[in-house]
């Protein structure tokens, strides 16, 4: 690729951009950031409270609860959906009239409103009437979700998986058709074995988009509200409160805006610095390549 | 042979719940609550009458009584906002994802960066805020209300998409058309935008997806008029009880646009979800 020309005047073609995200954006982060460092009694009357909300709950319970079970979330749904997803797009077809018919199917679950997809699970898993659940209980476990906190976690990582799976194996899959058949001839004559191939052609080719693929999962896992909030609603009790359900709940249901506004901007960034860490390295990666 | 065997496991656990939901739609509300029956033993199209009888309210005509439009009126209200924000991000991303693919300019990374900033931003943030701020400007219960708010996330998506698509056309095209006495918007409109349609379309069909799976952001910024069938199945889900031949129904039908716009983007797909960049 040829180097990038120097000009100044392509900030023009960025500024509608600009425009509608900084609207988006910034008026309601500055909101929060205001709301954040203040204090009210109502009639909308503010006094500057300073740290005192970020203080406040980093240190509550509450929040290190919620904030734990969203690590514990996120790192599970991650180490299961990526080996599981490059597994998967491993052993389909290159090539063939079934392959646009597996790619339709399998990216299904992505197009179904989230709600709907809490909603489904919801179906499919009731103890009595579901298929999950009926079957699980005739095969003679006690299983229901609604009660045991450990049934609603497996649930909801079960439906996460199902849910998101099939993105990981579309860039997987999309990495290894970008394969020159010729690396593959050469590895044979070679005479290297399947784990060769996988360690040194296949998964080398395939880093940049794992990154991206575990960049989306990460940040849309840790954001997750939807699902759990129509499958569980964040139970049973709190098993399954989610820092956005937490969220949610005390910015919309309690109105206590300045600790909700607190916990946003915390939970913002905790996002924005995970997030940071694999871009740099996914554009690292591109430097190199390109 | 054992290579059909995974991805066949694999789409089976995938199309289990959605035949469950299908096959739910099809039951009458006491068969479902009578018991488990793994297909439907008295068919039945009451639950899809019940949603699609309001499809007169839409055209002008007379609605049967008893009937609730609301269901109709929901499904017309998302594909109008998923239309709006689909066009709307698409047309401001184009010249902006030229810029970064072609240009070198003060501050671009960073402004990359900060567009993707946005994409990470949990929407449970944002929620308050927004309904504040689309409040105060008046545009509360609109359909462009929500098609603006989904561009917080889709537009930095579709700048990511396009870029990677225009970045893998040689900037040798640029130069022959200006050479071939080319004007920028003549070249941009004739020569450029055919040759990177898949990418157009890669991205169109991104912030379709996104904006028709978002439900907190959509429901919070709207009550009666633009109201989005999400948010319908949400308040028959906890109001009318246990009403699930209705709600599978209505989550059938909410498959179906999805399904229709996999299938245009089918030959693109496995490019598109790697953003342009394999």
């Amino acid at each position: 690729m040829a180097a990038k020309t120097e000009n100044q005047r392509a900030w023009f073609f960025v500024i509608p951009v600009i425009l509608l995200v900084a609207f988006n954006a910034i008026v309601p982060l500055m909101t929060v950031v205001n709301y954040s460092v203040q204090e009210t009694f109502g009639n909308n009357q503010f006094f500057w409270s300073g740290v005192t909300w970020f203080e406040e709950t980093l240190k509550s319970e509450r929040f290190q609860a919620a904030l734990g079970r969203q690590l514990l979330f996120t790192a599970i749904i991650l180490a299961i959906e990526i080996p599981l997803g490059i597994a998967i797009a491993l052993s389909m077809p290159r090539s063939g009239p079934w392959v646009s018919v597996c790619l339709v199917l399998m990216s299904l679950p992505l197009l179904i409103p989230w709600n709907v997809v809490g909603s489904m699970w919801n179906i499919f898993a009731l103890p009595d009437i579901g298929l999950l659940g009926y079957t699980l209980n005739a095969m003679g476990f006690n299983y229901d979700y609604t009660q045991q906190p450990l049934a609603a976690w497996a649930t909801l990582i079960a439906m996460d998986v199902w849910h998101w799976t099939s993105l990981v194996v579309l860039l997987s899959y999309a990495g290894l058709i970008s394969i020159p058949d010729a690396y593959y001839q050469a590895a044979k004559i070679d005479g290297a074995g399947k784990w060769a191939v996988f360690r040194h052609i296949q998964l080398p080719k395939m880093k940049r988009v794992l990154t991206i693929a575990i960049l989306l999962r990460f940040m849309d896992s840790f954001m997750i509200y939807t699902e759990p909030f129509v499958l569980t609603g964040g139970g049973p009790g709190n098993a399954t409160t989610f820092l956005s359900i937490d969220l949610v709940k005390k910015a919309l249901g309690e109105f206590d805006l300045g600790p909700a506004a607190a916990m946003s901007l915390i939970y913002f960034l905790i996002t924005l610095l995970v997030s940071w860490l694999f871009y740099t390295v996914m554009m690292r990666n591109e430097g190199e390549e390109s | 042979m054992r290579h059909w065997l995974i991805p066949t496991l694999y789409i089976v656990f995938l199309m289990l719940p959605i035949y469950w939901l299908l096959s739910m739609s099809f039951k009458t509300t006491n068969e479902i609550l009578g018991g488990f029956t793994f297909f439907p033993q008295t068919w039945t199209l009451e639950n899809y009458n019940a949603i699609l009888c309001g499809y007169p309210d839409v055209i002008g005509g007379k609605v049967p009584a008893g009937c609730d439009v609301s269901w109709i009126w929901g499904y017309v209200n998302s594909l109008t906002y998923v239309t709006l924000n689909t066009i709307i991000s698409i047309a401001v991303a184009l010249p902006a994802a030229y810029a970064f693919s072609r240009y070198k300019f003060l501050g671009d990374k960073h402004l990359f960066f900060w567009l993707l900033t946005n994409r990470m931003a949990p929407p449970a943030v944002f929620a308050l805020p927004f309904f504040q701020l689309y409040s105060s400007v008046n545009l509360f219960d609109t359909h462009i209300a929500v098609a603006l708010a989904h561009c917080l996330f889709n537009i930095p998506l579709a700048v990511w998409i396009l870029e990677g698509f225009m970045s893998s056309i040689p900037k040798e095209l640029d130069e022959t058309a200006y050479v071939d006495g080319y004007s920028f918007s003549s070249f941009f409109f004739k020569i450029f935008v055919p040759n990177i349609g898949a990418g157009i379309g890669v991205a169109a069909f991104f912030c379709f997806m996104f904006s028709w799976v978002e439900l907190l952001l959509a429901k919070t910024l709207t009550a009666v008029d633009a109201k989005p069938i999400a948010a319908t199945m949400t308040k028959t889900a906890s109001s009318s009880g246990y009403e699930l031949g209705l709600l599978a129904a209505a989550g059938c039908l909410t498959i179906i646009p999805g399904a229709i716009v996999i299938w245009f983007v089918r030959n693109y797909i496995a490019k598109g979800f790697a953003m342009g960049r394999v």
